[in-house]
């Protein structure tokens, strides 16, 4: 647990060393995001409904693909690490050999929830409001923390098996594309059918809708064991992945 | 009991057998030289010696400690130092040693950094980012780092391997001065001048197998004397300075 720590603290040493990380995740959703509001926002209105406050409702889509995106940095890590025989010295010393790969999750967590800070911050400028409390809150953080958890696991597995450091980043490319196909920016309504059937029916609309009810102090339905299930369904999977081929590998 | 005992080690990937039964012994406080070309199957010797990688059949023990079945003990007696270095390029020199010091739990981890710092001779560079190391520099570091916690049995796989000749003997004044410590080193070269400099006693690993092991002059003896050539010298400069001032005082 303390070795986990001291890993940690080296890799947390690094992203300070090149904030370039965070402002990159953080920059190109919040240029999406001055894009939606400012460029398409004004065509959004009629679907939407005139008191739709649309940075409010597009936020949760934008959180989501910060965190897709931070992640892969994860992956990219992780490859680092592999490839300069860093992870090797730490399986040649008497720590468990876990602790290297539970300081990189943690360390997925902590910069990712930087991260949403930061945007959260930028969207309060632009006019984001939440009439949520504390609870709703505390329920929008911790499904978008579980979330992160969740794709830093789906991470993890090229970080340790990729040939390339592109391999071990391109998992991302997909996920980041996902909330475009989901409610995160446009009612599902309006699309073709065949399209919004696989909106309604993949993981990201019934997480966007979960956080945005949270956020905006709308009743939470049935949709949040959904998202919920999603995120640990999936999670799980890779956990067991991960687990397998960092034990599986010789080092 | 010998530091490092090793017998009929062997390991195959795929169809490829790479170790096939090799067996030797390292006693305290020497230092042995694995002596192989590239692909001998080096690196694969130390990795299941550091525990990295399950042998494919025979025993490796580490101070006693069996390296499959003691792990956890065989790497609180060892330490490695990889084919390539293994520094973090963003840290600090003294940073990478604090970093090792603390997961091995050494009591004052600053101050160990620091001694060892002054003894590689890396003080002046202490919080330079290690990225702005030269070759030597980094080996050095890298070596630095492996002698956190006083490891019993040391292995350097290649440790000066890419080295200019400037780092290779930066890296082999270093290595001489860890034998003054006491410590058991099994190092891996390509290089015969290298085991020569450095090693107490040299195995050649060829085709999987150590065809043969001894001290220099054991292994000297096994080879017919080199051939005597007579080749022109051109004299040194102390020896003309002899040559003249022997003269004057005749
Ligand atoms: N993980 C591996 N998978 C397949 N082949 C390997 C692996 N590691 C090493 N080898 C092969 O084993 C042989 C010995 O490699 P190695 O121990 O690295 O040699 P050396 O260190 O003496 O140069 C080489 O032919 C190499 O290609
Ligand atoms: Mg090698």
């Amino acid at each position: 647990m303390s070795k986990t720590g001291v890993l940690f603290g080296r890799l947390m040493r690094h992203i300070l060393r090149s904030p370039d990380t965070i402002i990159t995740v953080a920059m190109l959703p919040i240029a999406m995001m001055l894009l939606f509001v400012y460029v398409f926002g004004g065509a959004m209105k009629p679907s939407l409904g005139e008191n739709v406050n649309y940075v409010s409702y597009m936020l949760p889509g934008i959180l989501l693909i910060a965190i897709a995106s931070g992640t892969s940095y994860t992956a990219f890590r992780m490859y680092e690490d592999r490839e300069k025989g860093i992870f090797q010295r730490f399986a040649s010393m008497p720590i468990p050999r876990s602790a290297a790969l539970w300081a990189h999750v943690l360390t997925s967590l902590v910069s990712n929830m930087i991260t949403v800070a930061i945007i959260f911050a930028v969207a309060l400028l632009m006019g984001f409001r939440s009439s949520a409390g504390i609870l709703e809150w505390l329920a929008a953080i911790g499904i978008l923390a579980l979330f992160t958890l969740t794709l830093t696991w789906v991470a993890v597995v090229p970080g340790i098996t990729a040939k390339t450091i592109d391999g071990a980043s391109a998992f991302s490319y997909p996920i980041i594309f996902l909330p475009f196909i989901s409610s995160a920016f446009v009612p599902t309504e309006t699309m073709p059918a065949a399209v919004r059937w696989f909106a309604e029916n993949q993981p990201v609309t019934s997480i966007v809708n979960t956080v945005r009810a949270l956020l905006n102090g709308q009743t939470v339905g049935s949709e949040i064991w959904v998202a919920l299930a999603w995120c640990v369904g999936i999670g799980a999977a890779f956990w067991a992945l991960a687990v397998r081929s960092y034990r599986g590998r010789g080092w | 009991m010998s530091a490092i005992n090793v017998s009929g080690l062997r390991k195959s990937f795929g169809s490829q057998t790479v170790l096939d039964g090799v067996s030797f012994a390292v006693e305290h406080g020497e230092v042995f030289a694995l002596l192989g070309s590239n692909g001998a199957g080096k690196t694969t010797a130390i990795k299941i010696l550091s525990t990295l990688l399950p042998a494919g059949g025979g025993t490796a023990e580490v101070c006693g400690f069996d390296v499959a079945k003691q792990a956890r003990k065989a790497r609180e007696a060892i330490s490695l130092t990889g084919q390539f270095a293994a520094v973090d390029d963003i840290l600090t020199g003294r940073e990478n040693l604090i970093l090792v010091a603390k997961l091995r739990g050494v009591k004052n981890p600053a101050q160990a950094a620091d001694s060892l710092l002054d003894r590689f001779g890396l003080t002046d560079a202490a919080n330079k980012r290690a990225g702005t190391y030269s070759g030597g520099m980094t080996r050095r570091l890298d070596i630095a780092m492996s002698m956190l916690g006083s490891p019993k049995v040391v292995f350097l796989d290649e440790p000066t391997t890419g080295l200019d000749p400037d780092g290779r003997l930066e890296v082999w004044k270093t290595v001489k001065e860890l034998v003054g410590s006491g410590v058991t080193v099994l190092l891996t070269t390509q290089y015969l001048e290298e085991a020569e400099q450095l090693a107490d006693v040299i195995a050649i690993l060829r085709g999987g197998k150590i065809i043969v092991s001894g001290t220099l002059d054991e292994l000297k003896k096994l080879f017919p004397p080199a051939k005597k050539e007579y080749v022109e010298k051109q004299p040194t400069l102390e020896e003309i300075f002899l040559a003249v001032t022997g003269r004057e005082g005749k």
